[in-house]
């Protein structure tokens, strides 16, 4: 039985990541939430990384984790094996089926349209393409406030009185979002138009598992002008 | 509380596909109601799925489940005396979704290819195509199923797109059997149960199927 800094092999736990990714920041809050001890390797090139290549051949992406020798990958995958295999703290994910379903299905809406409209807005071409992807992206707050209010129930998160698995998928866009906000001048999370998501942004940047671990906002508007040489950037 | 359970479905999808084999592997009695996508999406699907107005909807006592790997997962918690569809260990669930996941990304986008595309894209895709499948046969070695002995949720992921295996090699003029033999004795397997031979179309009607699609959206 080998050893690594006093941890037995099998249960060693190792992240692959890199610090810009809103993926990588999933894995991370739902890690710290657990409490689980993990070494975090920050990966500069996935492309060209022979780790990343050896437990992704697939898709060669980022999070990777690594729990023993065995890796887990896709961001939402890793949130739901952290929740299932250490059970200290609040669960993330709710114990009721059906509810497990709707928190399920908002995470996926958020990275097919809320990702994908960020994502819109910061590689459009031209100032028409960009107000289009505003459109959409003003679209998937509006629906998002309304899930908070139905979810949240009057109290704190998407899961209650605790961070859950809707509030990790949404939470880790914050920081992007607030690039976009800052380039583009329009406010998407909006003290009037989404009451309730505004005030949860604070709730949730402040919390003990997501502090320490929240990229700082003016690091990443410096990665995303050197990354997306688009209009929106200059 | 009587259960009523209701599956808005539309016959040629692959995803609808899922949540029926699904239901039927548990031996769940449900009321089965056919949309037309084409024409005319009735008005319960368009409340009970505003959001994406698509099928397949699950209807558990007048609460919707949609997405058809969510409604399966959604199955196996509540149906949970009999049959396990999913695995028990996590990590053996975490690369159940994994694989859950590349199948709709990749093998449902390319597929689609191989009957909406024409010359360099269609040879491109072609070739995809069949890296996919042996990826996905790669996945299943000498195992009877994805998920080892038993028929579960991998296997209920992707047999639907064996009914369809048939229609992209006659319209991408391709064939993937060469290589694909193992996966197509996989596809022959699950064929023998119930539950999926009730549940797949026969594959001439899908052909019929693209036919009319590509009259719909104008492409040769």
């Amino acid at each position: 039985m080998g050893l690594i800094n006093g941890v037995n092999n099998d249960e060693y736990v190792r992240l692959l990541g890199a610090w810009p990714s809103p993926f990588v920041l999933r894995t991370r809050i739902a890690l710290n939430l657990k409490r689980v001890p993990y070494e975090y390797l920050e990966e500069e090139d996935t492309l060209n990384s022979e780790s990343v290549l050896n437990y992704n051949p697939v898709h060669k992406q980022i999070p990777i984790l690594i729990h023993g020798n065995k890796p887990i990958r896709e961001s939402l995958n890793i949130v739901m094996y952290v929740d299932e295999t250490w059970l200290s703290g609040p669960p993330i994910l709710p114990s009721d089926p059906f509810d497990r379903a709707v928190a399920r299905f908002w995470d996926v809406y958020i990275d097919e349209h809320c990702f994908t409209s960020i994502n819109g807005v910061a590689v459009a071409k031209d100032e028409e393409e960009r107000k289009m992807a505003i459109a959409k992206l003003e679209q998937c707050m509006a629906l998002l406030e309304e899930t908070f209010q139905e979810c949240s129930k009057g109290r704190g998160f998407f899961g209650g009185d605790n961070i859950g698995f809707i509030d990790i998928g949404f939470g880790s866009m914050l920081g992007p979002l607030k690039v976009l906000e800052k380039f583009s001048g329009v406010k998407f999370i909006h003290p009037e138009n989404t009451p309730g998501l505004f005030n949860w942004a604070d709730r949730f940047y402040a919390h003990e598992a997501v502090k320490p671990v929240m990229p700082d906002t003016e690091k990443l508007v410096e990665f995303a002008r050197l990354k997306f040489n688009t209009s929106i950037f200059k | 509380m009587a259960e009523e359970v209701i599956l808005l479905n539309f016959w040629p999808s692959m995803f609808g596909m899922r949540t029926m084999i699904a239901l039927k592997e548990k031996k769940v009695k449900y009321e089965h109601r056919e949309e037309d996508l084409i024409n005319n999406k009735s008005a319960l699907l368009l409340e009970m799925n505003p959001i994406y107005k698509k099928i397949p909807v699950l209807i558990h006592n007048g609460k919707p489940v949609c997405e058809s790997v969510i409604q399966v997962q959604y199955i196996d918690e509540i149906w949970s005396d009999k049959n396990p569809l999913l695995p028990k260990d996590p990590y053996q669930r975490a690369q159940a979704l994994f694989w859950a996941d590349f199948i709709d990304k990749k093998l449902y986008v390319c597929g689609r290819k191989t009957w909406a595309t024409k010359g360099e894209e269609l040879e491109e895709a072609k070739k995809e195509f069949i890296d996919i499948l042996k990826t996905l046969q790669s996945e299943l070695g000498d195992k009877p199923y994805f998920g080892g002995n038993s028929f579960g949720f991998l296997d209920i992921v992707l047999i639907g797109f064996y009914s369809w295996f048939p229609a992209y090699q006659k319209f991408g003029n391709f064939s993937i059997e060469p290589e694909s033999s193992i996966l197509m004795d996989w596809g022959k397997r699950c064929m023998e149960r119930e539950s999926v031979a009730t549940s797949l179309p026969d594959p001439e009607r899908i052909g019929g199927f693209i036919l009319q699609l590509k009259k719909l959206y104008g492409i040769e």
